[in-house]
């Protein structure tokens, strides 16, 4: 699914923040991705979203070289992926419904598709409730599972999640990575970035860590994916 | 064709116009919303709108009264004539035979011939000098043929051009154009047409400017929206849409503001106007806004305001980016 060769990337003149990253996550498989901050973990996400390109080797994505396409193309790109974010990144002059819906009408799906689709999506996070409130009015773990709804709610293949148990206590990271599980055990592919240890070892899932940019553990492989 | 195959080529067909029902209630709510943000800020939207209403109502009332007066000097057509007067050796066979010539061409629309005795009768009749007359021997008076110009397109050079060729053909004494003045009065209205145009061009630059930098306001105050939106997978014309419907919307307004400006300065207008025609025994009164005039004055402010938005938005929507 995701398959990094030889990955350097450097801002301008500075020096590298990746230096020779090589990993690859098969379909289906959930890992996380970990190391100080700094490290180069949001580089490494950057560049799976295309926000980013690498400055020497290359990052596959679905079969995808994301070296090799268009700026066009890049919006199809993340439509196939789900991304949670740290700080939600939701918008606040809008309802959860309708912050939740909105992947579906980038997709132009039908009205009647996307009703159904995203009281789905918040049964599954539990807030089906709240379709109708801002999200400004809801809670830290509530606006992170309102982020969680939406990057699920297009029924991605992929799910990145960029610090996604940040500001969150135990209890409510525990529910966020339960939903992670779930979700991988019907067949998504996820990533989670996370600098929560304490959270990773009470799950036994593959490791990637990085340190100043180099990836000193990998428990994923690196071979060339068939 | 198998059966299986049919069902499937339906379904795709099924799907493809269901897309299209998608893509169309799409473009309603993208309407709608655009629509609800202008009206959620009342006071800064009708700034906008003001600005572009009055800089549409100048042209469009200018443009109107020019049209009222276009209308008011086409009566004057009716008084425009060239008289030809006649050499004296000319005969009333002869003078009737050019007369008749002359109907032919298409840039006189008729004639009429007065003979040396018809004009002689006319003259006794209304100067009142018929004594006088009587005592001459011969008639002094020429014949005349009177020729209507067709001035359906009045450009003064091919009138001038018209009257010299008249003048030079051999029975014709003197050519004379009895109310040069209407020429003069069309060559005005040519002069104020153009100022007119050239008032409108600068003004409909200034609405484009307007309203691309109300949108540029706008896509600056929504940045976050943005890059969070295309960090979801929305392709620039997705993310272009609302804010050229709000365009769109703000030059819609922006001429029914001129409209309506317009239309008050022909109510406030209307009673000092019929007072003067009152004077010059007219019966001329302003007309109002026609049915063309309504849809031009809309049509174009609201391409106006499309075209501001997307000047706006083709050059600050690609410097918002994730990062």
């Amino acid at each position: 699914m995701i398959y990094f060769e030889h990955v350097s990337k450097r801002y301008g003149q500075q020096k590298d923040t990746l230096t020779d990253v090589n990993f690859h996550l098969p379909m289906g498989e959930m890992a996380f991705l970990t190391g100080h901050s700094g490290a180069g973990k949001s580089t490494l996400l950057k560049l799976i979203t295309g926000i980013e390109f690498t400055s020497r080797g290359q990052v596959t994505v679905n079969g995808a070289n994301l070296s090799r396409i268009k700026t066009s193309q890049v919006p199809a790109l993340r439509r196939q992926m789900g991304i949670v974010f740290q700080n939600h990144q939701l918008l606040y002059d809008r309802s959860v419904f309708d912050n939740v819906a909105l992947p579906l009408k980038i997709a132009g799906y039908h009205f009647s598709e996307i009703e159904r689709r995203v009281r789905a999506a918040l049964d599954k996070v539990g807030l089906l409730r709240k379709e109708k409130v801002n999200p400004v009015t809801l809670s830290g773990g509530e606006q992170q599972r309102v982020g969680i709804a939406r990057a699920v709610v297009n029924r991605p293949l992929l799910l990145l999640a960029d610090e996604p148990t940040g500001n969150l206590d135990p209890e409510l990271s525990n529910e966020i990575m339960t939903l992670f599980r779930q979700f991988n055990a019907v067949g998504v592919t996820v990533l989670i970035a996370t600098h929560d240890l304490s959270l990773i070892q009470q799950l036994n899932y593959p490791r990637l860590t990085l340190e100043q940019g180099r990836l000193i553990r990998n428990e994923l492989g690196s071979e060339r994916p068939q | 064709m198998s059966r299986q195959r049919q069902n499937r080529r339906k379904s795709h067909a099924q799907q493809s116009s269901s897309r299209l029902q998608a893509y169309l209630s799409h473009h309603r709510e993208v309407a709608a919303f655009s629509l609800g943000k202008l009206l959620k800020a009342p006071v800064a939207s009708f700034m906008t709108i003001a600005v572009i209403g009055i800089a549409l109502a100048l042209p469009g009332a200018f443009y109107h009264f020019l049209k009222n007066a276009q209308a008011v000097s086409q009566s004057w057509d009716d008084s425009a004539q060239i008289s030809l007067y006649l050499s004296h050796d000319t005969s009333d066979e002869q003078g009737k035979a050019i007369a008749a010539a002359l109907t032919g061409r298409a840039e006189i629309i008729s004639t009429r011939y007065i003979s040396q005795s018809e004009a002689l009768a006319e003259f006794k009749q209304h100067s009142g000098f018929g004594g006088i007359l009587d005592a001459l021997s011969t008639n002094p008076l020429p014949g005349v043929i009177i020729a209507k110009p067709n001035l359906s397109r009045p450009r003064s050079t091919q009138l001038t051009h018209l009257i010299s060729e008249l003048e030079r053909m051999p029975a014709v004494e003197l050519a004379v154009f009895d109310t040069e003045w209407v020429a003069r009065m069309y060559a005005i209205l040519d002069v104020v047409q153009s100022v007119i145009a050239i008032v409108a061009g600068l003004l409909c630059l200034a609405v484009l400017l307007a309203v691309g930098n109300t949108i540029r306001l706008d896509i600056l105050a929504r940045k976050e929206e943005i890059i969070v939106i295309k960090l979801i997978g929305a392709s620039d014309a997705f993310v272009r849409r609302p804010f050229l419907y709000g365009g769109f919307w703000y030059g819609l307004f922006g001429g029914l503001f001129a409209i309506l400006l317009i239309s008050l300065a022909l109510i406030l207008l209307e009673g000092p106007i019929q007072t003067l025609a009152k004077l010059y025994n007219s019966e001329f009164s302003l007309r109002i806004l026609s049915p063309a005039m309504l849809l031009t004055l809309l049509g174009s402010s609201s391409l106006l305001g499309l075209l501001g938005a997307w000047l706006a938005v083709s050059r600050h929507l690609a410097q918002i980016k994730p990062s």
